[in-house]
């Protein structure tokens, strides 16, 4: 099968608006008998299904959680770019586009890319309308910061709350639509199978999680909307429940998997500390506008950071990286605060955290509020206590997140911090239209694999579900319904519905039926290190090829050994944890092969075989240049389709933070 | 961070589903990090029942960063458990004694029914929102978003209402079940804003309404919701929730 990515001719500044003035529709009265379904309510999912509501569709919206209000996105902290220049600092949709292209490392769609960038500002609009109270200056004007690769200040907060308030503004429209009878919700259901007829995908099994009951739900598109598959490493910034299940059962079905590899390890988390350790929490990259990231200069030093003198400290970021210092992108961040540690100079117990220090930005912020209030000669403790009050409002609830779960106080020693699992880029493969390469199966938001290239710059991951929501499947999704018009609804009785349950029942049965002797856990953090040790920061051929025959072996001890409590007719955590880890176990090993055969460095992927004399990551663009879209082929092994991408308005060039 | 073993006594309710009547049951638990959190020590416990093939613990969690408002239990008498302004995953084990009882037990409210366990329904708070929780605008229609300044006191505190996570505990905490504080922020976020108007009086009555269709009780001012809720969030907003009602509830029947 061919691939097609539908780019829309013309030039990149025009393709969007040609595109939507061309595109076919679907007059009010058919939408009323068109069935949507949609998967997941972060982001993409809720925004995607109020705005259908809106437009007239019947919609039905499935999450996991016990509300919709709940998705993951609800944990984004620092915020989301927009193209607004409102701060009249030389932003503009092309510079948006650029920055996120490069700090893609040039292996995103430029189309797609651009779009992204061109809707941002709507997007926020949107928010604003929807009584999202975002941070403000006190003439009234929306408030700006920075974020990491980006020189400009683009980018708009609720203090560390960010996402949380975008969800509740789409929660708020979808519950909206709920009440209004457009959209119906499934919460504490689990979507574990597509039901494809002709090809096209018309439906899903779903898994009351209550009941256990397994349900048939027909619709004339099914729209992914996920989130992504970070949990493969057990330990990530992910929540608990996070999962690929739904996209793999996707994959499975035909839909193509790109750019598996690329995984965004994020710079600012909160160190593991033992082996108890169930996830890991991330530390807003807004802390990087005022923290300093430094080790000793010393391997080994073992004395307080805060008894270690100014010239005995390395600010590495500052001095490898003097143009962006401390806020370059998070997988510079990552692979130099990795450097650092695998030398030596690793601070804390574990030797496997750096400092992230306040006292400068503390000092800093106390002398200019002294300043404002006319106190001369303020003494020392004065100025930071005035430091203080300021660091605090602006990440007061980072500062006490980070206090509760350390016992450190921030605001008197530097954090520890060392990268964690945070995004995956990776996704399903999607055309412009975010269509799959199934018929009327669409992917959305992190779910899907196409505008952040091979690492996702912050505050972008945000922009993205809701401009694939709010903003562009509103408008592609017709361009596939306003044929299926006369496709009347397909009775769940038919042929294809009774196959799809039966085989989720027949899985389900042999899963609880094994009654091995090992935790779904035990499984799940034995993958999980696995996939850290050789699929990691830093991945070369020897690891990933053991790592392959590794996850090989521990999928078939999972389906010989795995143990899984209780009944499948009841509310079953475990037998729930355990279908998502068996999707794990496959997804981890596509995951090894994509890296394997990403013979370069690029973004988020670093190839050991592929760096520079420095050490930094070398791209290969004669030969790597395409988005690796994988094939399931005949129910055990992957075929590869490239997508070459081809860059007609960014040069490419070695991405450099110097 | 130095750190040290527990040995705990916990006692907590079980129920298989909604129909049954339920118990307590005691597990001893030892070596507890004081760096675990508390919902780690609960995947302690249950790895280990499951190990012994028993019936591990349902309870509800998912980002276990205190922001997603799934986690729920109730912990020696207290919504979240002994500190101040924080959600159950983030409590951490540094807040108990070596040889402690911990005794743990649902939302107890009747518009909360037991599923499981630890594990209840809110989704009566789901249809508080859909009764009014929003503001009415289809997507396309907004215009900038600087059109409208938006005075940073207002901003503030629209915000701070807005911090609401919708976990329960100001439900489960108060001895007349209500929802009023659940309620009252979302009124109030939307009541400091221009765009929170047009809607401001039909909204507060629907909500309300709602509330009482769905079993919550009535506000008699205890203050128990605003010492429990893990994002503290005010109860002078329940004080302009009722000003905003009475306003409301007067203009209609003029």
């Amino acid at each position: 099968m061919a691939i097609n990515s539908k780019i829309p001719a013309g030039a990149i500044e025009s393709k969007w608006e040609d595109y939507k003035s061309h595109v076919k529709l679907v007059n009010p009265a058919n939408k009323r008998s068109i069935e949507i379904i949609v998967i997941g309510t972060g982001l993409a999912g809720a925004s995607a299904a109020a705005t259908l509501g809106e437009l007239g569709y019947k919609v039905k919206a499935f999450c996991f959680q016990d509300s919709p209000r709940r998705a993951h996105s609800i944990a984004a902290q620092g915020g989301i770019n927009a193209a607004k220049n409102y701060q009249n600092d030389g932003d503009s949709t092309y510079r948006l586009f650029y920055d996120t292209v490069k700090g893609g490392d040039y292996r995103s769609r430029e189309a797609n890319v651009y779009r992204l960038a061109e809707v941002s500002a709507n997007i926020i609009d949107q928010c604003v309308a929807q009584g999202v109270p975002f941070a403000r200056e006190y003439g009234g004007m929306l408030s700006n910061r920075s974020f990491g690769g980006v020189q400009v200040q683009r980018t708009f907060y609720a203090a560390g709350q960010t996402g949380q308030q975008l969800l509740l503004g789409a929660y708020s429209a979808l519950e909206r639509q709920v009440a209004l009878g457009t959209v119906k919700m499934y919460s504490r259901h689990e979507m574990l199978e597509i039901v494809k007829i002709d090809g096209k995908a018309r439906g899903i099994i779903a898994r009351n999680l209550i009941t256990g009951e397994l349900e048939r739900h027909f619709g004339h598109a099914v729209l992914l909307c996920s989130g992504g598959y970070g949990n493969v490493f057990f330990l990530s910034t992910n929540a608990m429940g996070s999962n690929v299940t739904a996209a793999w059962k996707a994959h499975k079905q035909g839909a193509f998997f790109a750019n598996p590899c690329y995984t965004q390890i994020h710079p600012t988390c909160i160190p593991v500390s033992g082996d108890h350790q169930s996830k890991l929490t991330l530390m807003s990259e807004s802390l990087r506008n005022d923290g300093r990231i430094w080790v000793p200069k010393k391997q080994n030093d073992n004395r307080k950071p805060n008894e270690i003198p100014q010239d005995e400290r390395d600010y590495y970021l500052e001095r490898r990286y003097p143009a962006f210092g401390n806020l370059v992108p998070r997988d510079v961040a990552s692979r130099a605060a990795k450097e650092r540690c695998d030398a030596g100079y690793g601070v804390g117990s574990s030797k496997q955290a750096v400092y992230l220090d306040y006292a400068s930005a503390i000092e800093r912020y106390g002398k200019i509020e002294a300043n404002k209030h006319g106190i001369e000669d303020a003494s020392h403790d004065e100025i930071v206590r005035l430091g203080k009050e300021v660091v605090k409002e602006k990440y007061g609830n980072l500062f006490d997140m980070y206090e509760k779960i350390t016992g450190e106080n921030p605001y008197n020693v530097p954090m520890r911090i060392y990268p964690a699992v945070h995004y995956t880029m990776g996704g399903l493969w999607v055309d412009y239209e975010l269509m799959t390469s199934v018929p009327g199966l669409y992917a959305l938001g992190e779910a899907n694999f196409s505008d952040h290239g091979a690492n996702r710059l912050g505050a972008s991951a945000l922009m993205q579900g809701l401009a694939d929501g709010y903003f562009v499947i509103p408008y592609t999704i017709g361009n596939y319904l306003a044929d299926e018009i006369r496709t009347k609804a397909i009775p769940t009785d038919h042929q294809a519905f009774v196959d799809a349950e039966n085989s989720v029942k027949n899985r389900l049965h042999t899963l609880i039926n094994i009654k091995g002797t090992k935790s779904v856990d035990h499984f799940h953090k034995a993958l999980g290190k696995i996939m850290w040790d050789k699929c990691g920061m830093a991945r070369n051929a020897e690891g990933l090829q053991s790592a392959i025959q590794e996850i090989r072996a521990l999928r078939e001890e999972f389906w010989k050994d795995v143990r899984i409590p209780g009944a499948l007719d009841e509310f079953n955590p475990e037998l729930e944890k355990a279908g998502r880890v068996a999707d794990f176990l496959e997804l981890g090993e596509l995951m090894c092969n994509d890296a394997l055969n990403r013979n370069e460095s690029c973004g988020g992927h670093f190839r050991e075989e592929s760096q520079t004399e420095e050490g930094e990551a070398l791209r290969r663009d004669e030969e790597f240049s395409y988005v690796a879209a994988w094939e399931f082929k005949d129910g055990k092994s992957w075929e590869l389709h490239k997508e070459h991408l081809t860059f007609e308005s960014v040069k490419l060039a070695q991405r450099s933070y110097k | 961070m130095e750190h040290k073993d527990l040995s705990l006594k916990l006692k907590v309710w079980r129920q298989k589903n909604s129909k049954d009547n339920g118990h307590f049951e005691s597990y001893d638990v030892k070596g507890i990090s004081t760096e675990m959190s508390f919902l780690e020590m609960f995947d302690v416990l249950n790895e280990r029942l499951i190990n012994e093939g028993q019936d591990p613990i349902a309870f509800d969690h998912d980002c276990r960063e205190g922001i997603c408002g799934m986690c729920s239990m109730y912990i020696n008498g207290r919504p979240h458990g002994p500190w101040h302004g924080t959600t159950t995953c983030q409590l951490h084990m540094r807040a108990f004694k070596d040889g402690d009882t911990i005794v743990v037990e649902p939302w107890r409210a009747g518009a909360f029914p037991v599923i499981k366990d630890l594990t209840v329904d809110r989704t009566a708070l789901d249809r508080i929102i859909q009764s009014g929780g929003y503001i009415s605008v289809n997507t396309g229609n907004a215009q900038d978003a600087n059109a409208i300044p938006i005075p940073k006191h207002n901003a503030d505190k629209s915000f701070a209402a807005a911090t609401c996570i919708g976990c329960g505990a100001c439900v489960a905490a108060c001895k007349n079940s209500s929802a009023m504080l659940f309620l009252s922020a979302k009124v109030a976020q939307f009541a400091y804003l221009p765009q929170g108007q047009a809607e401001r009086e039909t909204r507060v009555i629907d909500m309300v309404d709602q509330m009482d269709k769905e079993g919550f009780g009535s506000c008699t001012n205890t203050g128990a919701c605003e010492a429990e809720c893990p994002k503290e969030i005010s109860i002078s907003n329940i004080a302009a929730l009722n000003k905003e009602y009475t306003l409301a509830k007067l203009k209609a029947e003029n």
